[in-house]
């Protein structure tokens, strides 16, 4: 049995999978920023365009970068869909801004991944 | 008159412009609504934010072009203009991620009693501003 109070996080459209997904999107961006900053600040002498780029530059951290840029649009989407759902109630202009989302969400995030993998 | 029979404003369907005006948030409902105010303007805000991270780690050549935005301006856009708009993104990813981790926080340790929602509220609050200040001050070459 995989519903009522036994449900599971791995099933399907419980209401739980969201805001669970919202929680952890959200704390693997907060330890990349942790990793970002520490090695801004473990930079010696001033940061410049090298010391910037130099951070992004091991395949790990674009591997790592890629998969937390796809993470933070997933959890971005969450988000707005949030808002239209509270604020946007008749269902085609809701729609329509559901499209409108997903369409800046995708188009930024391949502009940012084409932006990681051309270093 | 005990705390309850007192006769309190009741509000229903609030109007945008005719109640919000005098609707007193306490402390974790201003956390809440910039949470997602933050939110929403760096959504609207995501190009400039992949652009900023695109013409900074590029090349040498359109790091300068980076720089350049925040003295020189951006086609119309004045250098103290972006200065603002960049500090804007600043305080809000400040304000979201501070606010993240009191929800992620008070989910763990189910710290969920009022006095704790304020307490934790008012230091979101006084974090996230003080930093943007710092900061602040800092891209405005105050020190």
């Amino acid at each position: 049995m995989t519903y009522g109070s036994k449900r599971v996080v791995t099933g399907a459209h419980y209401g739980l999978r969201d805001w669970l997904a919202q929680r952890i999107t959200g704390a693997l961006f907060a330890l990349f920023t942790l990793i970002v900053l520490a090695q801004v600040v473990f930079t010696s002498g001033p940061l410049g365009y090298e010391g910037w780029a130099g951070i992004f530059a091991p395949q790990w951290m674009k591997a790592l970068t890629f998969a937390v840029f796809i993470a933070i649009a997933y959890h971005i989407w969450i988000g707005m869909r949030d808002i239209w759902m509270d604020y946007i109630k008749p269902v085609g202009i809701r729609l329509a801004l559901h499209v409108f989302t997903i369409v800046w969400l995708v188009a930024c995030l391949g502009w940012a991944v084409q932006v990681l993998w051309r270093l | 008159m005990t705390e309850l029979s007192k006769k309190r404003p009741e509000f229903r369907n609030i109007n945008a412009f005719k109640d919000l005006t005098t609707y007193r948030l306490p402390l974790a409902g201003w956390v809440s609504i910039l949470h997602r105010a933050s939110g929403g303007l760096m959504f609207v805000l995501l190009p400039l934010i992949v652009w900023l991270f695109d013409t900074s780690v590029s090349s040498e050549i359109s790091h300068e072009v980076f720089q350049s935005a925040f003295t020189a301006g951006l086609g119309i856009f004045p250098g103290w203009f972006i200065k603002l708009v960049v500090l804007a993104i600043i305080w809000a990813y400040l304000h979201h991620l501070i606010a993240g981790l009191r929800h992620l926080y008070m989910d763990m340790f189910h710290a969920v009693t009022k006095e704790f929602g304020r307490s934790s509220a008012v230091f979101t609050l006084a974090l996230s501003i003080g930093l943007t200040l710092i900061l602040g001050a800092k891209l405005f070459g105050l020190y």
